[in-house]
């Protein structure tokens, strides 16, 4: 047992014997839980994950002996805790709207039973080895939990339990050890937070993250298994973006974490999901969703913690096999926790307040992401998508400049796309990835020959018009010919019937590769038949004032993904218009 | 302890005064302060340990010596009294009365450092608010609960932007009056002024509790002053059950307090001299807006902020729109215009818009005209400027009638009177009068059931 010395905001020094670096402790007649992050001669500084007002020099201090480690079990998934596991749903039974301090709360639930189905060859006498399934539980309506031998336990089966229903405090298994030690199994296990898991290999992933956002599948996608960051200025659509790949991603499991951002957006989450259908299930969305949730006005230290656990929850549910998407909104939030504990503990600072060792940690976190061969010897995939947020909007600040050295996909937001209400505002000449062309390959294979080509002509269109525009605000339109003004044209449709896409739209929310494939082919179509009459010389006034422009801009949201004939229908329309100017300007032969 | 007083100050520079050899002292005290004079100050423990215990002084440390300077802490938290005798008063930023009338005196006082709601405790908030102010209500609109703050600059009508909001909201169908927090720091006297005339004349005084600390008071109360306000108005919203309207200005000022305090402490500056935790420390201030499951009051928070030198990337605008639920941005270009409102549209938002509008709450077409006025606006801007460049003549025939359409939206639907009441179906209609000068073949963010009904389009007219 120890003491308090010092209280300086969330860093409290405290004075006690043998304590180690990492190891928890609680604090003061409170309670406040913190971790000891610097050992200086007889003192420790402790970064306590709770408020410490009123906490006062010469109050109680004592080690718990382990470091920040989570409980991973059946149970977890629907529920939302906050930055150190703690569930907010019981937070408010035992301290009311708001958070009160040193609670003592289990992230999963003790008085629920769950029906166990033990593994049929894990009998008595059977090895067992870490990581191994020892049994299956049904979680919820879509996802089965396999419960996880520990990584470090291996030996010889000496007891399993039946199937039947139990509590995760009861033992399950036992297990003797080579040395003689035997080792009660339950339900779930620990693991200290910073600390990756375990697996047996890492392996390259090969499937893409579709996630029904055509500029994100389309032109900057993702693997699953992946590494991606948004930044964006404030109100550039992060959160949003976000939101819609915890929405409509073909994920097994999306955990969400709000990492020092808004108390109404974790909300909006809780109070919609739960009534929002999964497309590829069937279900509830919240049955395959997690949420972490340590907003602005939560005490800073536990956002630095709240990172590592949402990753270590995800990595479990990659250990049993599945693909996981975490969502992490915002890093930049995680980033300046680190930076807040830095500067109190006299840390130098290097960039912009700082520390040296920013790059690192970041690099560190985003290493957690990969798709690997289990120790339970199946595939699984943790994908990892945070946001950035640049102050002033200013990506050459180091936590956006770091990050995009680390990432594979960027996708970078644009504040005068926002401001034009063009959304989702990622710009298409900053955003970045390198999986394009793993990714062709399953879109040739399952969605169509042509992709990889309509995705170059389609980018291509957008580079050379952003070229050109430059052009007109030198010495005006007049200086373009009349393909180029074409070009222009038809890349301002890219942009309204393909680009856009709107996250309220009932239909349009979520886009399936068929549709997106569809929508942007159709587009390019009209771009090259339009191209082809003014080589004829159509004058280009001639071609937009057909009511094609606007009326493709609306196909994207009256169109269903299950029905994509009006698609192919409306280039039929589009073909006849061009036909009757085809034989106006060529002198009468039709198209042959 | 709190019977006891030191005399044991070991230095002072600037708000922060340093004891020695002080025991135990809690995080976050209240300590009071008598000078030689007799004078009373107030102050608040910011870091304790046994050989030091630094205290952050609200009154400022000027003409305090070492020797004559007497300090208590009174082992407790800065508190607030509550009772409802607090409407139509008028108070200081530690809630002293400032009206000649006397103190509050209540059993029940609470914390003015609040502590942090429960995400999980929270409703969202989706209940439309009619300002009448139509770049408000048709482009961002503001619901129940929400934070939206003005982003402005010295000069700017910001003042009778906010005072006609206050005016003027209302839930349509709602007859339920709302009662005002207001909260000032660092504004002057006249600015001041007006808004309690604008409550007076307006009838509402009775309903509003001001908390004021004017350019010539201590500077170091702005710190403590929104959190007394935001306080008083939780105690309004969740124990009484009104609906608060909480109008805070000038973040400015709070947040170069708070700047000056973090340089005497030394605390590791990040951009502009601001420190690092400036976000947070606003987050804890405007994450206090919103609304409770169980309760049913509600606060909405309007804060008014100058941005220095009209710069929106400037840290206080930046982190402020990092946690605010949107803003609405001043334009000196169109207030150079006299337009007023001077709305800048395009870096304006409001992102819980979406769950307020729509058929049920305004009119169906709502959430796609504000969409296709901002797609339509920022293209008339890019005319407009091209026409700069190349001259109007030069422009095409659709150019030129995009050029038409950004006057006349600054002209009318932007521009509107300062106690011009428009309801929001005005707003709208409005909205599609000046739609209605592009033809349907540009405007695809609104549906062909939209363009049907509402947009009147004649070929060449
Ligand atoms: N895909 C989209 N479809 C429709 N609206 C969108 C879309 N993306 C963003 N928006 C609009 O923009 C607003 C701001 O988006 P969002 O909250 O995601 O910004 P942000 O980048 O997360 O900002 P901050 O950094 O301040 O959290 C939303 O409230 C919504 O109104
Ligand atoms: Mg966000």
């Amino acid at each position: 047992m120890g003491e308090v010395v010092e209280v300086n905001g969330p860093i409290v020094t405290i004075r006690e014997a043998g304590i180690r670096n990492g190891d928890q402790v609680t604090i003061g007649e409170l309670g406040l839980v913190g971790e000891v992050i610097h050992i200086r001669h007889a003192d420790a500084l402790v970064q306590v994950y709770e408020s410490t007002e009123s906490l006062r020099p010469g109050e109680q201090v004592h080690g718990l002996g382990h470091p920040l480690s989570v409980e991973l079990g059946p149970g977890l998934l629907g529920q939302i805790f906050d930055g150190v596991q703690r569930p907010l749903d019981e937070i408010m039974r035992q301290s009311g709207e708001h958070i009160g301090r040193g609670l003592e709360l289990s992230a999963l639930d003790r008085t629920r039973s769950w029906h166990y189905v033990p593994e049929e060859d894990l009998v008595v006498g059977a090895r067992l080895h870490g990581g191994e399934v020892l049994g299956r539980v049904r979680e919820t309506g879509v996802i089965e939990h396999r419960v996880l031998a520990p990584p470090e336990c291996r030996g010889e089966i000496i007891e399993h339990a039946p199937e039947g229903d139990y509590t995760i405090d009861e033992i399950v298994a036992r297990v003797r050890s080579e040395a003689g030690s035997v080792e009660d199994l339950r339900m779930y296990h620990r693991w200290p937070v910073r600390e990756p898991r375990p697996y047996r290999a890492r392996s390259s992933g090969n499937q893409p993250l579709i996630t029904g956002q055509r500029i994100l599948d389309t032109f900057f996608p993702l693997l699953k298994g992946g590494k991606a960051a948004v930044p964006g200025p404030f109100g550039a659509g992060k959160t949003i973006v976000q939101q819609q790949i915890a929405r409509w991603s073909n994920a097994d499991i999306v955990l969400y974490v709000g990492c020092g951002e808004r108390g109404n957006e974790l909300v909006e989450i809780l109070q919609t999901f739960p009534e929002l259908i999964d497309p590829y299930s069937g279900r509830s969305l919240m049955e395959r969703t997690f949420l972490v949730a340590n907003t602005s006005n939560m005490p800073v230290v536990a956002r630095e913690a709240s990172i590592y656990v949402g990753v270590t929850m995800a990595e479990y549910y990659r250990d049993q096999g599945y693909d996981v998407v975490m969502v992490a909104d915002s890093t930049s939030r995680w980033a300046e926790a680190l930076r807040e504990v830095a500067g109190r503990l006299g840390q130098m600072p290097v960039e912009e307040g700082y520390p040296a060792y920013l790059a690192s940690r970041l690099a560190a976190f985003y290493e957690r992401a990969g798709t690997v061969d289990t120790l339970a010897g199946g595939s699984g995939s943790v994908s990892l998508i945070g946001a950035v947020s640049p102050p002033g909007g200013d990506f050459s600040e180091p936590v956006t400049s770091h990050t995009k050295e680390i990432i594979r996909t960027f996708w970078a937001l644009s504040k005068p796309l926002a401001d034009a209400r063009h959304y989702p505002a990622v710009s298409w000449l900053d955003s970045f990835t390198d999986y394009a062309e793993r990714a062709g390959r399953w879109w040739t294979r399952e969605v169509s020959p042509d992709w990889p080509l309509r995705r170059q002509q389609a980018l291509t269109l957008l580079t050379d018009a952003d070229e050109l525009e430059r052009i007109v605000n030198l010495v005006g339109p007049e200086a373009l010919s009349s393909a180029q003004r074409w070009v222009l044209e038809s890349a301002g449709l890219v942009k309204e019937a393909v680009l856009q896409q709107s996250a309220l739209d009932e239909i349009d929310s979520f886009c399936s590769p068929h549709k997106q494939f569809k929508l942007l082919d159709l587009v390019l179509r009209f771009h090259r038949g339009g191209a082809d009459l003014i080589d004829l010389g159509v004058p280009v006034e001639q071609l937009t004032e057909l009511p094609f422009g606007g009326e493709l801009a609306r196909l994207k949201s009256s169109v269903p993904n299950d029905d994509l004939a009006p698609l192919d229908d409306y280039w039929k329309h589009i073909d006849n218009a061009f036909d009757r100017l085809r034989v106006e300007y060529s002198g009468g032969s039709a198209k042959p | 302890m709190s019977e006891i007083e030191y005399r044991r100050v070991d230095s002072i520079h600037g708000a922060l005064m340093f004891l020695r050899k002080v025991d135990g002292v809690a995080l976050g005290d209240r300590v009071l302060i008598r000078d030689r004079d007799g004078r009373r100050r107030n102050g608040q423990v910011i870091r304790s340990s046994d050989e030091l215990v630094m205290v952050q002084v609200f009154e400022g440390t000027d003409n305090l010596d070492l020797e004559n300077t007497w300090v208590r802490f009174l082992d407790q938290p800065f508190e607030l009294a509550l009772s409802p005798d607090m409407l139509g008063r008028n108070f200081n930023g530690i809630g002293e009365p400032r009206d000649d009338r006397p103190p509050i005196v209540s059993s029940v006082r609470r914390n003015v450092n609040g502590s942090p709601v429960n995400p999980a405790a929270r409703a969202y908030p989706r209940e439309f608010i009619q300002t009448g102010v139509s770049t408000i209500d048709g482009l961002n609109s503001l619901v129940r609960g929400q934070k939206l703050p003005v982003f402005s600059g010295s000069g700017l009508p910001h003042n009778r932007l906010a005072a006609q909001i206050v005016r003027q909201a209302r839930l349509p169908g709602d007859s339920s009056n709302f009662v005002i927090v207001f909260a000032a720091m660092g504004v002057s006297y006249s600015d001041a002024r007006f808004f309690e005339h604008e409550f007076e004349s307006s009838g509402v005084l009775r309903n509003v509790v001001m908390f004021v600390n004017l350019a010539n008071d201590p500077p170091m109360e702005r710190l403590i002053l929104p959190r007394t306000a935001l306080t008083a108005a939780e105690y309004l919203a969740y124990d009484l059950d009104h609906h608060v309207l909480v109008v805070i200005t000038d973040m400015t000022n709070y947040a170069e307090a708070l700047r000056e305090v973090a340089t005497e402490k030394g605390d590791v500056p990040s951009r502009k001299g601001y420190p690092g935790y400036l976000y947070s420390d606003l987050a804890e201030i405007y994450e206090r807006a919103g609304r409770l499951r169980d309760r049913h009051g509600s606060i909405t928070m309007i804060p008014i902020l100058s941005m220095p030198s009209d710069d929106i990337t400037h840290p206080i605008p930046d982190l402020t729109g990092y946690i605010t639920e949107g803003q609405i941005v001043l334009s000196r270009e169109l207030h150079g215009k006299s337009v007023y409102p001077p709305v800048n549209v395009p870096p304006s938002l409001s992102r819980l818009m979406k769950d307020g509008i729509g058929k049920d709450d305004t009119r169906e077409d709502h959430p796609r005209v504000a969409s296709q006025l901002y797609a339509a606006y920022t293209r008339a801007l890019e005319a407009r400027n091209l026409a700069s460049i190349i001259g109007a003549e030069e422009l095409s025939g659709r150019d030129r009638r995009y050029l038409q359409f950004a006057d006349r939206f600054e002209t009318s639907f932007v521009s509107q009177g300062e106690s011009e009441e428009r309801n929001i179906i005005e707003t709208l209609d409005l909205a599609w009068e000046l739609l209605s000068l592009l033809p349907p073949g540009v405007l695809g963010r609104v549906t062909a059931e939209d363009l049907r009904k509402y947009h009147s389009w004649e070929e060449g007219g």
